[in-house]
């Protein structure tokens, strides 16, 4: 146990940062992750398969297709990362907000596909009773649709959490791979198995990230249970 | 309360096409099933947009295609209970009970908690999850949901049409009771003879997707042509009643009517309550002198008012006793040998077992409030 816990201060930094872009990346994707579920699963729109095939899209693309887009996008000199730069103060490039990032849509697609799945399972006739109640439908979807998938919520959240901590090639192309800066616990492990002599720290953050991640596994699942013993659904 | 309906909706290859107003306490709309009803009530409470036409209660026009007009659901205060309860499977059955408040102005919230709760005798199943009740407990629960949102118009769509007929028996008295103890008006839709012979007050015939009829119960409950071949054998006479007297000895009641004294089997109602009975035809017999030497105990002299071609070799027979009318079917050779004519002197001759819980009503299970 001693020799597991004995980490070096950069080690140290990689566990803490991971957690940290993974946490962020997870809570910053839930906003728009709800939005885009909601309007896969119940909008009537032109061009849905379109949107659908793009929130997929990380997914499919090789990681390092996908950080490159960010870096054209979101680096010092792409549009998206000039305006935000601009007018937000809110920088990516070589920063672990840009790890953040990359992490977060890399995972988006499995969280849209959890949370769009348990929107579908949603008895739209119970929502309809809440609009006979007179709650206008803001209020329908806070206090009955919300509740009613809170279990596909979690089951997403995780599952990008997990992702995060899990992602690496996306975020290495985007963002490098900087000691305390965006160096995370796969970039730490490859950087480890890079150099002679690192087998022994490659193990150790190996086991630290198994570790967190049946962690974040186990409690998502306890979690889950507890909401579904709540509600007792037929 | 006035509701004024006048609406065409299509969907698909049906259209209902439908006109009538209604003032009444509670008001029925019945059809057999694809009749149009439950579409009917759908616009009524704003689940659905009427292609055409206009729905104002009293006074507040709720839609008016031709003035852009559609109040939406959650604005108009209509309260609805519908056919599966849909109560909030995450809220317990308080929860699920106060959810309405939140949504109603403070000036305009006149359902009290207890009131309602007593009502309905749901005392015991306020810290309950809805998935712990059985299908009558949900029920009621959803009536009450309905009511403390206060509305101006209540909307019951097949409210029994779930249950099986011991839950059925359960729940009645209840509505009895909100209907006479609550001022809110009542729309109940259903497809039962008993239902809607029991509870309303006014009917509205509906027959694919158009108004066949519309008028108070006792009135519509005679034209027996109107009613869906399945519940044409429940079809008869609506009579408005009063206990007089409980015979305890024999475990009857003697109810007071127009018509002269009528004994049924022993109803769990003070001498003075209200009853209303439905005497089915199909179990009226006729005589053309007073029998005697009858078991029947229910023997009613009137003049016949009506003769009408039945289903089949049957007629049917409209006779006055007294103001109150009463309906007999019998067989086209009956009336053949009777010689029964307009305006003849009979005798309608009813047996007291004819009488059940669907006829009569048993009123409130003593253990209700338990």
């Amino acid at each position: 146990m001693n020799w597991l816990l004995d980490l070096t201060p950069d080690e140290w930094n990689a566990v803490r940062l991971s957690i940290k872009v993974a946490t962020v990346a997870m809570i910053a994707s839930l906003p728009p992750g709800i939005l885009l579920a909601l309007l896969l699963a119940r909008g009537r729109f032109w061009g849905k398969t379109l949107l659908n095939g793009l929130v997929h899209l990380p997914l499919i693309l090789p990681p390092v297709v996908t950080g490159y887009l960010l870096l054209l996008s979101f680096g010092r000199r792409g549009p998206a990362g000039v305006f935000l730069a601009e007018h937000f103060g809110i920088v990516f490039s070589f920063r672990w907000t840009g790890a953040a990032l990359a992490c977060g849509v890399m995972g988006f697609p499995l969280m849209v596909r959890a949370i769009r799945l348990s929107i579908e399972a949603v008895d739209r006739r119970i929502e309809a009773a809440a609009g006979t109640l007179g709650a206008n439908p803001l209020w329908v979807f806070v206090t009955i649709t919300l509740p009613l998938i809170l279990p596909g919520l979690i089951a997403g959240a995780i599952l990008s959490f997990a992702k995060a901590m899990g992602e690496f090639g996306a975020t290495i192309t985007f963002v490098s791979n900087i000691p305390n800066e965006t160096q995370t616990l796969p970039s730490a492990i490859y950087t480890f198995t890079q150099v002679p002599g690192g087998d022994e720290g490659a193990l150790r953050l190996t086991l630290i990230s198994i570790v967190i991640s049946m962690v974040a596994l186990v409690a998502s699942e306890v979690l889950a249970r507890r909401v579904g013993r709540r509600m007792d659904i037929e | 309360m006035t509701l004024s309906v006048d609406i065409r909706h299509r969907f698909g290859d049906f259209a209902v096409e439908a006109r009538f107003e209604s003032a009444g306490r509670l008001t029925a709309l019945f059809g057999p099933s694809g009749s149009g009803k439950s579409t009917l009530i759908n616009l009524i409470a704003g689940l659905l947009r009427p292609d055409k036409g206009r729905i104002a209660v009293d006074g507040r026009v709720l839609v008016d295609t031709e003035a852009r007009i559609f109040v939406r659901m959650h604005k108009r205060r209509i309260g609805m209970v519908f056919q599966d309860a849909r109560l909030f499977p995450h809220i317990s059955v308080a929860g699920n009970l106060r959810y309405g408040r939140w949504f109603t102005p403070s000036s305009e919230r006149y359902a009290k908690m207890d009131a309602v709760v007593d009502l309905l005798g749901i005392s015991h199943l306020l810290d309950r999850r809805p998935a712990k009740l059985s299908g009558g407990e949900k029920q009621r629960v959803a009536i009450g949901r309905a009511l403390l949102a206060s509305p101006k118009l209540l909307l019951m769509d097949e409210p029994l049409a779930s249950l099986d007929e011991a839950r059925k028996a359960e729940i009645l008295p209840y509505i009895e009771r909100l209907r006479d103890e609550t001022k809110i008006p009542v729309v109940y839709v259903s497809h039962s003879v008993a239902e809607v012979a029991r509870l309303a007050s006014d009917v509205v015939v509906l027959a694919q997707g158009k108004v066949a009829a519309a008028g108070p119960t006792e009135a519509i409950m005679q034209r027996l042509d109107l009613l869906p071949a399945e519940e044409r054998g429940e079809g008869g006479a609506v009579l408005d009643t009063k206990v007089l007297r409980h015979d305890e000895a024999f475990g009857m009641t003697v109810l007071g009517s127009p018509a002269g004294e009528i004994r049924v089997p022993k109803l769990a109602m003070a001498a003075g309550a209200p009853v209303r009975i439905r005497i089915r035809a199909r179990d009226v017999m006729i005589a053309t002198e007073r029998p005697a030497g009858l078991s029947a105990l229910n023997i009613l002299a009137g003049t016949i008012t009506a003769v009408r071609p039945g289903i089949g070799p049957t007629v049917e027979i409209a006779i006055d006793c007294n103001g109150a009318i009463v309906l007999a079917r019998i067989t086209e050779q009956s009336k053949h040998t009777l010689r029964l004519a307009l305006g003849q002197q009979v005798f309608a001759v009813i047996k007291t077992v004819s009488f059940d819980n669907a006829t009569t009503g048993a009123g409130l299970p003593a253990e209700a409030d338990g």
